[in-house]
């Protein structure tokens, strides 16, 4: 187990009752990225909480970085890092004080501090709003200055969890790519996400929380085998057009929440899609609208747990 | 650990000058109440003594309790923030953060309170007291101000949200104007001169009086000190209990 940064047995958690985790197993090998994958109330920050030592769990066990985080929360606190959902600034400090605060209360010498905070604004493209409040700080920035803060003092596990919720296109992109950066100088990294393919992009390994249970664990190819490809989705004008499709096309099933969709197995590329419409073209069946579909967490739910994910859950 | 503590006061420093509002509302406040009842309404209060010298005493601890509302907001907003999760999971002194809002607000109060001396001196205000007496005034404000903010440090992290943590602390401010601060508890009708003589204020109140008049009272200053040793000790054990629990 040496090698493991983080490793969890039969943890479970239960507010009232409520069971939020039962029985949750992780590995997580050094320097590697570990993303649990999960919807909304699945149990992903409860996972991060009490690996963090923020709460404690109503069973099981767990060590990160070789120490019990339930009897040795000192040891595990020096050795980690963690990125909430909300970032995690004084909004009335400027971003320079925010990391200089970290300094302080990781004991750096001053001059170290100084070596330090100016690193990471510049590596985290902040000097120039260095001494402006967080409060004024876009979304992106605020994220960015977190984490920044986060690795303060070169922790070795980093606990981000859902880094990139609200964040536009561009600022998921630069921390995917900050992310990236940070496994390459060896730090090992726990990730939660509601993307699968913010997970697919990043980790190693990737754990499918469901319901308080792990219901899928693998590499990110290991997982996108048990779940069905992508599809064309059409759809027709009325019942003849669709029954005329379905005898030109076998392997087209038809949608379960509406009966004029089509769903036709394809890799979604130019040159199939032109096919398939060129042969529905030639038999004179008007396709209505017509959409790609590439898998999502909603197909990885669906296929993992026989429901849906989010409006499942929500209910 | 003390280090940690300090960090965060200078947070808290930060904090204040940033948002100076804070400090001018804790000062502009009483000084409005103390022109309103020396020249508007004490005349008509007889109190045997020049009004002046009656109320400030008074209005000093009334500075102390209106200050709190701020600090029940501020520590209600750090704990709806994800910056003290940050802090939780940090190697860090567990109570830094409360210890460093209460020495904040006693600092608060402590100017807040310099410049109501001031003001009620230009309004006639003269203590006959020693320099010892001065020293026992001053601790005796600290003190105060130490036990009613470990109070208004566990409201304000009960409290679900920064509005409710300001009405939390609106009993607090209150309370003052049901003791000997404005007028003597003598004079006010039977039920109320009861709770006005019982509640902690009222020997705190006289304490500062007495000291101030350079006629201090043993027996009201040992209740006095009581009383806020036993506030500081509950806010305290209730502030950690409920800072322990909110994850």
């Amino acid at each position: 187990m040496s090698n493991s940064a983080i490793a969890a047995s039969g943890l479970r958690k239960a507010y009232k009752d409520k069971i939020v985790l039962d029985g949750i197993d992780l590995d997580v090998e050094k320097g590697t990225v570990f993303s649990l994958l999960g919807p909304n109330g699945a149990g992903k920050t409860t996972t991060v909480n009490v690996l963090t030592t923020l709460i404690k769990a109503d069973g099981g066990t767990a060590r990160v970085a070789g120490h019990d985080v339930a009897t040795e929360t000192k040891a595990v606190r020096a050795a980690i890092g963690v990125t909430g959902q909300f970032a995690a600034v004084d909004e009335l400090l400027t971003g320079q004080e925010n990391l200089q605060l970290m300094a302080d209360l990781k004991r750096l010498g001053s001059g170290e501090a100084k070596r330090v905070v100016t690193d990471l604004l510049e590596r985290f493209d902040l000097t120039e709003s260095a001494r402006k409040l967080a409060s004024t700080y876009s979304g992106g920035m605020r994220r960015k200055l977190d984490l920044a803060m986060t690795l303060v003092d070169r922790p070795e596990i980093i606990f981000l969890d859902e880094p990139t919720a609200g964040l536009d296109p561009r600022s998921r992109r630069t921390m995917w790519e900050i992310i990236r950066q940070l496994v390459a100088g060896g730090v090992t990294i726990f990730l939660t996400t509601q993307y699968l393919d913010e997970a697919d992009r990043l980790a190693d390994r990737i754990a499918v929380l469901d319901q308080g249970h792990l219901v899928a664990q693998g590499t990110p190819s290991e997982l996108k085998r048990q779940i069905p490809g992508s599809h064309v989705r059409l759809r027709f004008a009325g019942d003849f057009e669709i029954e005329t499709a379905m005898r030109l096309l076998p392997d087209a099933t038809r949608d379960d929440e509406d009966d004029l969709i089509l769903r036709v197995p394809s890799d979604g590329g130019a040159k199939s899609v032109r096919a398939l419409l060129n042969e529905l073209d030639a038999e004179s069946i008007e396709v209505e609208e017509f959409s790609v579909h590439t898998p999502d967490l909603d197909d990885v739910f669906l296929a993992l747990t026989g429901h849906a994910s989010t409006k499942e859950n929500a209910r | 650990m003390s280090t940690d503590s300090t960090i965060m006061l200078r947070r808290n420093f930060k904090h204040t000058v940033r948002n100076p509002v804070t400090v001018f509302n804790a000062i502009l406040f009483p000084i409005v109440l103390l022109l309103m009842f020396v020249y508007v309404i004490g005349g008509a209060f007889d109190v045997g003594v020049k009004y002046v010298e009656y109320v400030t005493p008074g209005i000093i601890i009334l500075t102390i309790c209106y200050g709190l509302s701020a600090t029940a907001v501020a520590v209600n907003s750090d704990m709806a923030k994800g910056i003290i999760n940050r802090f939780k999971v940090m190697d860090i002194s567990r109570s830094a953060v409360l210890n460093a809002q209460v020495v904040a607000t006693v600092l608060r109060s402590l100017v807040a309170i310099a410049a109501i001396i001031g003001v009620a001196f230009a309004m006639g205000f003269r203590p006959h007291a020693s320099f010892p007496e001065w020293l026992g005034a001053i601790g005796l404000i600290a003190l105060v101000s130490f036990a009613t903010s470990w109070i208004t440090v566990a409201l304000g992290l009960a409290a679900k949200t920064a509005e409710s943590a300001g009405m939390a602390a609106v009993p607090l401010i209150l309370l003052p104007f049901l003791s000997s601060a404005i007028v003597p508890a003598q004079t006010m009708v039977a039920g109320v001169r009861q709770f006005a003589e019982y509640q902690p204020f009222t020997p705190i109140i006289e304490t500062l009086r007495g000291l101030l008049t350079g006629e201090p009272s043993a027996s009201k200053a040992i209740t006095a000190v009581a009383w806020c040793a036993g506030i500081a000790l509950v806010g305290y054990l209730w502030s950690l209990a409920t800072f322990t629990k909110r994850a």
